[in-house]
């Protein structure tokens, strides 16, 4: 191995760095398909509500729809502000 | 029962028809009776692809309108046996494809005696392609190792299986990915994804590896489908292809680089 190739080698190649970035939105763009189009309205409301009581965040708020085989689960996870 | 394979990619200029023109004359050299439908309504190129530009009376939009019956619109192909094209219209406005339509022109094709029913599929996925993805069995995902033609790859899976009719059945359709202008060279260098970062990336298993070659231009300047070109890496690799689309197993080739002749890296050494 030349010196030259020592630095070559140095330098991450064009393709891995496709790879990577094509393994990262391929990934983030499958679990945008899988969920309904309501979801972001259902969060957007709920939200609403939950300002009603708590003073929370957009994104303290995270609606999550898994699917289980046949069946599917709506996980609603709040992060509630610490008591002052 | 026929078998309605779409010829897809999401992504324009690809190979989707020249995947279409060299898939369905590789299947109807094999003796199966087969037609390829051009969907690109508007923008009909799979005639010109296959050198029947000039023959072309009646199309697709007008079967579907009952202008004309299949057996007008029908084009036999000059060099195979067994093998018809079913033109686009180029003045229509692609709405003239409807679901019923397009399932009634299939129908009647497959009780033709029609095996195989190559549906080309048009650039992007509104109407054109969802009516040739629609009532797909199986599914040729074109691709290049290249990253917009990937990721829209995987978009286009993603819609047949949910937007098809299969789909919609609660079935899944056969799906397999073709990387076509491959250059192992290049690959070599890292400087292009590889068959197996590709594949890796999308979860789909391989139909074939067409290599980057001039014979696909040459081909296409004369409107002779690659296929025929039983010479050149790319009609070869089509040839392989098409085997194993009909079952047999046959060894991938054409995804390294070719080792160099003893006689040739003498001579480079000594150039």
């Amino acid at each position: 191995m030349s010196i030259f190739d020592y630095f070559r080698s140095a330098k991450k190649d064009t393709a891995s760095i496709a790879k990577e970035r094509l393994q990262i939105i391929v990934a983030h763009e499958r679990n945008q398909r899988n969920k309904p189009d309501y979801l972001p309205k259902l969060q957007q409301e709920l939200l609403e509500v939950i300002r009603k009581y708590v003073d929370v965040d957009q994104d303290q708020v995270e609606v999550q729809l898994d699917n289980n085989g046949n069946c599917s689960v709506l996980e609603l996870n709040i992060t509630l502000p610490e008591r002052a | 029962m026929a078998k309605i394979i779409v010829v897809t990619s999401g992504k324009g200029g690809v190979g989707k028809t020249t995947t279409s023109a060299a898939i369905s004359s590789g299947i109807a050299m094999r003796g199966h009776k087969t037609v390829v439908i051009d969907f690109d309504i508007g923008l009909r190129n799979l005639d010109i692809i296959m050198n029947c530009e000039r023959r072309v009376v009646y199309d697709f939009v007008n079967v579907i309108n009952g202008e004309a019956n299949l057996r007008q619109a029908l084009i036999k192909d000059k060099r195979v046996e067994n093998l018809y094209i079913l033109p686009a219209s180029q003045t229509r406005d692609k709405d003239a494809l409807t679901v019923d339509g397009v399932e009634r022109i299939l129908n009647e094709l497959a009780a033709d005696g029609f095996e195989y029913i190559i549906c080309d599929s048009p650039a992007g996925i509104e109407h054109g392609a969802f009516m040739a993805m629609y009532f797909a069995d199986l599914a040729i995902v074109v691709a290049n190792p290249e990253v917009s033609s990937v990721r829209d790859s995987d978009r286009i899976l993603g819609i047949l299986q949910s937007k098809s009719r299969r789909a919609e059945k609660g079935e899944r359709v056969e799906e397999c990915l073709l990387l076509t202008r491959y250059n192992p060279e290049r690959v070599a260098k890292g400087e292009m994804l590889g068959v197996t970062d590709v594949e890796e990336i999308l979860a789909t298993k391989l139909l074939g590896v067409i290599p980057e070659s001039e014979t696909v231009l040459k081909a296409s300047n004369q409107g002779i489908p690659v296929i025929h070109d039983t010479e050149s890496p790319a009609g070869q690799a089509y040839s392989d292809a098409v085997g194993r689309l009909l079952g047999e197993e046959v060894e991938h080739r054409f995804m390294s680089v070719e080792q160099k002749g003893l006689f040739q890296r003498l001579f480079r050494r000594s150039a």
